[in-house]
């Protein structure tokens, strides 16, 4: 029992540590008290309805639909394999660019852990080849770093394509190789990271070049730069998404009809571009017009200055808030929800409609927001690391 | 120095206004291939301003510079062409953070000139040796000492193979122990040929590389001869009042 005890000097520096910061004067203490009890509390009811009352076989019934919604479960291989391409890359850039991190390359046996869920025997046999797909990009890049770099940037580049792709189809017929599987069965998880991939890699750009049109010399670029970041950013996004559903087929020729989710995606796009215009702005005007200057000396355009100088600077500045935006695009895609749409919560509420599952509320909704913490957290927790490897604030 | 007798630099009757100021009032100047000019004066007579405006990053609104041939107007081509020909060196140094030393340096002569990668790196090298920090390449502007940083700019400047080389006050920013190690490598490359005007107020510079010296104080140029004249018998008092007040510390 004893041994077990930290040596003396370190037990006193703990009592001394608590002496200090939980119980300093009368007041301090009493808060310390009334805290832990309050967390007590919560923590008990919260524990007790988890252990003991909550009926977690309607989120383990409906797992595959909280993931792909009503994806065929035929075609599900298509997926996978979407998802091993990302992971196979990611393992590939990790040996590449992080060769030296225990940390990073734990992560490559993530989906091993998941293989511990409840799945049942299919997803498991999956989870475990991701998991080795993971280890050998990263084993591969970590031994021929020099000669991977160019095809990882390329493999990045068409991921997100080729994974839409595979989602979608090839084959308008229902007995080819690989038939199309209509949008509308596009659901839950799967959904809710497509929109926000989507809607991140095409605001990106839009917002870069609202920015610079808001600082053109040109009159007519400059206000109409303005004119969409003020609107934009002066309407709630879901008044956007019903305007992006009823609206914009009025501006579209007749023959040309967006689906569903397409529209989602535009508008949650053209929502996050206002936003990020002003963000990089706010970056843009933090680099000194000795930057500016020295480029134009050595006789580069304009343009060159733009893309090689000031840009790269200005983005790199405004990294931490960048990713603050792409997680508050990554929840903000739930209101897709209210028009319609089945992602990760629009497909809670229809299996909350279930008659087997009805009044299970707590349960289903605990869990989402469990989804949403794991992923919002697990990106910005990464794009700390990120930061203090690029050294952000440091040069 | 220099005998050739064909201009490279013409400036005529030049005016420069910010708003209602009057920033430089009327500039003459004719600068032959490889002289060395010198601009002194006191703070706020249009230094700055002038040797800017060779290179257009200040726009004059009367009277005319020509700057190899190319008269500076509106034309984008004729002031990237001119700008091309003409490097410059800042105060500030106005290193990219971002990038390493050698990526300073190819950046232009790889976007601007086409040159090849290999080509441009084998140049920055070469240059890097001149300028004396070769072992330097591949750190970021941020890790080097101010002396060092300005010489990868002169570096950075001469990797487009200028015509003409603009200084703006070089040694103004640097702690006094590192001044002699920038000024060495200018004064090296004034006895290579090199056309250079330079706003200093490092009279020992002058005194050893200037073919002339430009004396500017209110927006005009009141003064200007060569060296020895303007130390040992300058014509204006007002040069010679700001001469003392510079000399005598
Ligand atoms: N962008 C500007 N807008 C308005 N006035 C300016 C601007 N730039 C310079 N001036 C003014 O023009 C005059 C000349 O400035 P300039 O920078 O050329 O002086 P300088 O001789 O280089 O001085 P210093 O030795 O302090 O660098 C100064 O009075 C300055 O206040
Ligand atoms: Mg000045």
């Amino acid at each position: 029992m004893d041994s077990t005890l930290p040596p003396l000097t370190e037990r006193s520096s703990i009592l001394r540590w608590m002496r200090q910061n939980l119980f300093g004067s009368w007041l301090d203490t009493l808060l310390t008290l009334l805290g832990s009890l309050i967390v007590y509390w919560a923590l008990k009811g919260f524990l007790t309805w988890a252990l003991t009352v909550a009926e977690w076989e309607v989120v383990s019934a409906n797992l595959r639909l909280l993931i792909i919604g009503q994806y065929p479960l035929a075609q599900a291989w298509r997926l996978w394999m979407g998802l091993g391409f990302l992971i196979f890359l990611s393992g590939n850039s990790l040996g590449i660019w992080a060769r030296d991190s225990k940390f990073y390359a734990a992560l490559l046996l993530a989906p091993a852990l998941l293989a511990a869920l409840p799945f049942g025997e299919e997803p498991r046999k999956w989870l475990i080849a991701l998991t080795l797909t993971g280890l050998i990009g990263w084993g591969l890049g970590r031994a021929r770093p020099e000669v991977l770099k160019r095809s990882v940037i390329t493999g990045w580049v068409i991921a997100l394509p080729i994974f839409i792709l595979l989602t979608n189809g090839l084959s308008e017929s229902e007995i080819g190789f690989m038939p199309v599987v209509k949008t509308n069965l596009w659901g839950g998880l799967l959904l809710t990271f497509l929109l926000t991939a989507v809607g991140i890699l095409f605001s990106f750009p839009l917002g870069v070049l609202l920015a610079l049109g808001r600082r053109s010399q040109l009159p007519v670029v400059r206000l109409a730069s303005v004119a969409y970041i003020e609107l934009v950013r002066g309407v709630p996004l879901i008044t956007i998404l019903f305007m992006a559903q009823l609206m914009l087929p009025l501006f579209l020729p007749d023959n040309l009809t967006l689906d569903r989710v397409l529209r989602a995606m535009v508008g949650v796009t053209l929502f996050s571009a206002a936003y990020l215009a002003e963000n990089v702005r706010g970056g843009l005007q933090a680099i000194s017009h000795g930057q500016y200057e020295a480029g134009y000396a050595l006789g580069l355009s304009g343009a060159q200055t733009m893309a090689f100088i000031i840009l790269p600077q200005a983005l790199r500045l405004i990294i931490p808030i960048l990713v603050g935006q792409f997680i508050a695009v990554f929840k903000d895609t739930a209101l897709v929800a209210i028009v319609g749409l089945f992602d990760l919560v629009g497909i809670a509420k229809t299996v909350l409609a279930q008659p087997d599952f009805l009044g299970l509320q707590r349960e289903v909704y605990v869990f989402v927001s469990l989804i949403y913490w794991v992923l919002s957290y697990g990106m910005s927790y990464l794009s700390q690391r990120l930061e203090e490897s690029l050294g952000v604030g440091k040069r | 120095m220099s005998e050739a007798d064909d201009t490279i630099i013409s400036v005529r009757d030049m005016h420069k206004w910010y708003g209602n100021f009057h920033a430089l009032k009327g500039i003459n100047m004719e600068v032959k291939k490889k002289e060395v000019i010198v601009i002194f004066g006191p703070s706020g007579s249009g230094k700055s301003t002038f040797i800017r405006a060779i290179n257009r990053l200040e726009e004059h609104q009367r009277g005319e510079i020509i700057v190899d041939g190319i008269t500076l107007g509106h034309d984008v081509r004729d002031i990237e062409q001119v700008r091309m020909e003409t490097g410059m060196v800042f105060q500030q140094f106005n290193l990219f953070p971002h990038l390493t030393v050698m990526q300073n340096i190819v950046l232009a002569p790889i976007q601007v000139r086409k040159w090849t990668k290999q080509k441009a790196e084998e140049t920055a090298m070469q240059l890097l040796e001149r300028v004396g920090i070769p072992e330097q390449a591949h750190k970021y502007p941020g890790q080097l000492s101010g002396g060092q940083q300005q010489r990868v700019a002169i570096a950075r400047a001469l990797a487009m193979q200028p015509k003409i080389m603009l200084f703006d006050e070089p040694t103004s920013a640097l702690d006094p122990e590192m001044i002699k190690e920038v000024l060495d490598v200018m004064v090296e490359l004034a006895r290579s040929g090199m056309t250079m005007l330079v706003v200093t107020h490092e009279m020992g510079f002058a005194r050893a590389v200037a073919d002339r010296m430009f004396f500017f104080d209110q927006g005009e140029i009141v003064e200007s001869g060569t060296p020895e004249k303007i130390f040992d018998d300058p014509n204006e008092e007002r040069t010679k009042l700001f001469l003392s007040q510079i000399l005598s510390h």
